[in-house]
């Protein structure tokens, strides 16, 4: 079923990737590549094709044109699942809120019965440690807070030992600790196992922080790819408006 | 709407493939089994006990002024057993597990568990389909066996208890078993059959379409207990068109 005996991240090449809802075109023609063990991030403004892109990369969804190359290889988007090891974790987590915690990280290995019961616990046990959080096995996911279940979610794609791992905002709606907690684990990860990652955000602090390369997509469209310093320095206005957007409060000043 | 039904079609036809991985999801069949009749047999005996009560009572005084007081109750029999039963059970189970089937299925669409199952390789027909629709197919017969003994013992306490049929329970039971056969019985659990396989795939697929927040969650929960009733009366006339011959 997957490609178990490669263990290490795969490379990927997105070509003139397209994609219309309802008349409306999200993807205009993306192109990138990813190299094996890279952090890629792509950031871009809410409504840009983000996330759109993260499902075309998981074959959740299918491209009007355009195609992934997987280490080289075309992949049809219903087989990517299939033939390679991947992870997606979700903005909101998707643990199956019917499921324990323990049930959830263990889920894969449960339904495809690639090891014992007895295995599979360990293995439960070893990845939600790895993510800091021993004593949720048993609570559900409607007990757990923001960033837990977004380490839940991480520890559940840990389980699939995935050759690319993909992460939809992962520190959306997380508190500044928690966040780089979260930025912590996606730089070991790579350290640790070598996995592709790719990485699609709105936080720049997180972005600069993990990127080895960094896409910037704006309105279906990439704008620039480079490293955090090429991005930093890229003459673009928009880039450099959306690099530097900050909330300023004009101080009033009263004369009551 | 023939896309709707097309849609449900290709899901029952993917379910009965993945019918050999079965076995693999026999913990999830006996829960669904367990939550449908522990959820449904205290409500499916009070409907079919009333159900067989008012056959006996609309009719019994008629036949019994006519002289045919030893037609009550083949006549509560009959249509407890073939009509009443299976069609009253299955629009019972497509309110109460039907709508429930389609709002769970409905939100782990919405809040991207499905997604999720998909990302990991598990085919959501194997996990979430084929568990609901067997237990389904098995649990709605049998609640209707259940529900055609309770009915005809509604109609038997009516006809003797009420003053204008007084028929006995013995004398009951005599003219029912002079007009019902077994295969009268099997007609309607046959029936049930049909009807639950309809019920789990329309709440599934109506279930698998979700789009939206709370408020779709909501349309697809209507959706899936209108279009199942509606399925169910048409195809009461089918199925009861068919086996008549």
């Amino acid at each position: 079923m997957n490609n178990s005996d490669n263990n290490s991240g795969v490379s990927l090449q997105v070509r003139g990737l397209r994609k219309s809802f309802g008349g409306q075109e999200v993807l205009k023609g993306v192109d990138f590549e990813v190299q094996r063990g890279e952090i890629f991030v792509v950031m871009g403004p809410s409504g840009s094709g983000k996330s759109v892109l993260l499902k075309h990369l998981i074959g959740l969804e299918t491209p009007d044109t355009g195609e992934i190359l997987i280490n080289g290889e075309a992949v049809e988007p219903d087989k990517i699942a299939a033939k390679y090891r991947m992870a997606l974790v979700f903005q909101s987590g998707a643990l199956l809120n019917s499921l324990t915690v323990g049930e959830n990280v263990g889920l894969y290995l449960t339904e495809h019965r690639l090891k014992p019961p007895e295995e599979i616990n360990r293995i439960v046990a070893e990845k939600l440690q790895a993510v800091g959080l021993t004593d949720a096995t048993d609570k559900m996911p409607g007990e757990l807070s923001g960033g837990m279940k977004k380490r839940v979610a991480i520890a559940r794609a840990l389980v699939v030992e995935p050759q690319l791992i993909l992460y939809d905002e992962p520190t959306s709606e997380l508190d500044p600790l928690s966040a780089v907690v979260i930025g912590e684990e996606i730089v070991e990860l790579k350290n640790q196992i070598r996995v592709t990652s790719i990485v699609v955000t709105h936080d720049r602090e997180l972005a600069f922080g993990v990127a080895d390369r960094i896409a910037i997509i704006n309105e279906g469209r990439i704008v620039t790819i480079g490293t955090p310093d090429e991005v930093k320095r890229f003459d673009d206005p928009l880039v450099q408006k959306f690099l530097r957007a900050d909330f300023k409060r004009e101080t009033q000043t009263s004369n009551l | 709407m023939f896309q709707n039904i097309g849609e449900i079609v290709l899901l029952f036809w993917r379910t009965l493939c993945a019918l050999p991985f079965a076995w693999r999801q026999r913990q999830k069949i006996f829960d669904q089994f367990f939550e449908i009749g522990n959820a449904s047999l205290l409500m499916v005996c009070v409907l079919s006990f009333f159900i067989g009560a008012v056959i006996s009572l609309q009719t019994g005084p008629v036949l019994v002024e006519r002289g045919l007081a030893s037609a009550v109750g083949g006549l509560v029999g009959i249509s407890v057993a073939k009509e009443l039963a299976p069609v009253m059970m299955a629009i019972l189970i497509a309110g109460r597990i039907g709508s429930a089937m389609a709002a769970e299925i409905g939100s782990m669409c919405v809040y991207q568990e499905i997604d999720a199952l998909r990302t990991m390789n598990i085919n959501p027909i194997h996990y979430l389909v084929l568990p609901r629709m067997l237990a389904m197919a098995v649990a709605l017969p049998l609640l209707v066996v259940f529900a055609i003994l309770v009915g005809w013992f509604g109609g038997a306490v009516v006809a003797e208890t009420n003053s204008h049929i007084g028929v006995p329970f013995a004398a009951f039971f005599d003219g029912l078993r002079d007009t019902v056969d077994l295969k009268d019985v099997a007609n309607g659990v046959f029936k049930s059959f049909c009807f639950a396989v309809i019920i789990g795939a329309v709440s599934c697929h109506q279930g698998l379409m979700t789009i939206g927040g709370p408020r779709g969650i909501g349309r697809s929960v209507t959706k899936a207990v209108v279009n199942s009733i509606v399925l169910i009366v048409i195809f009461d006339y089918v199925l009861t068109r068919f086996l008549l011959k």
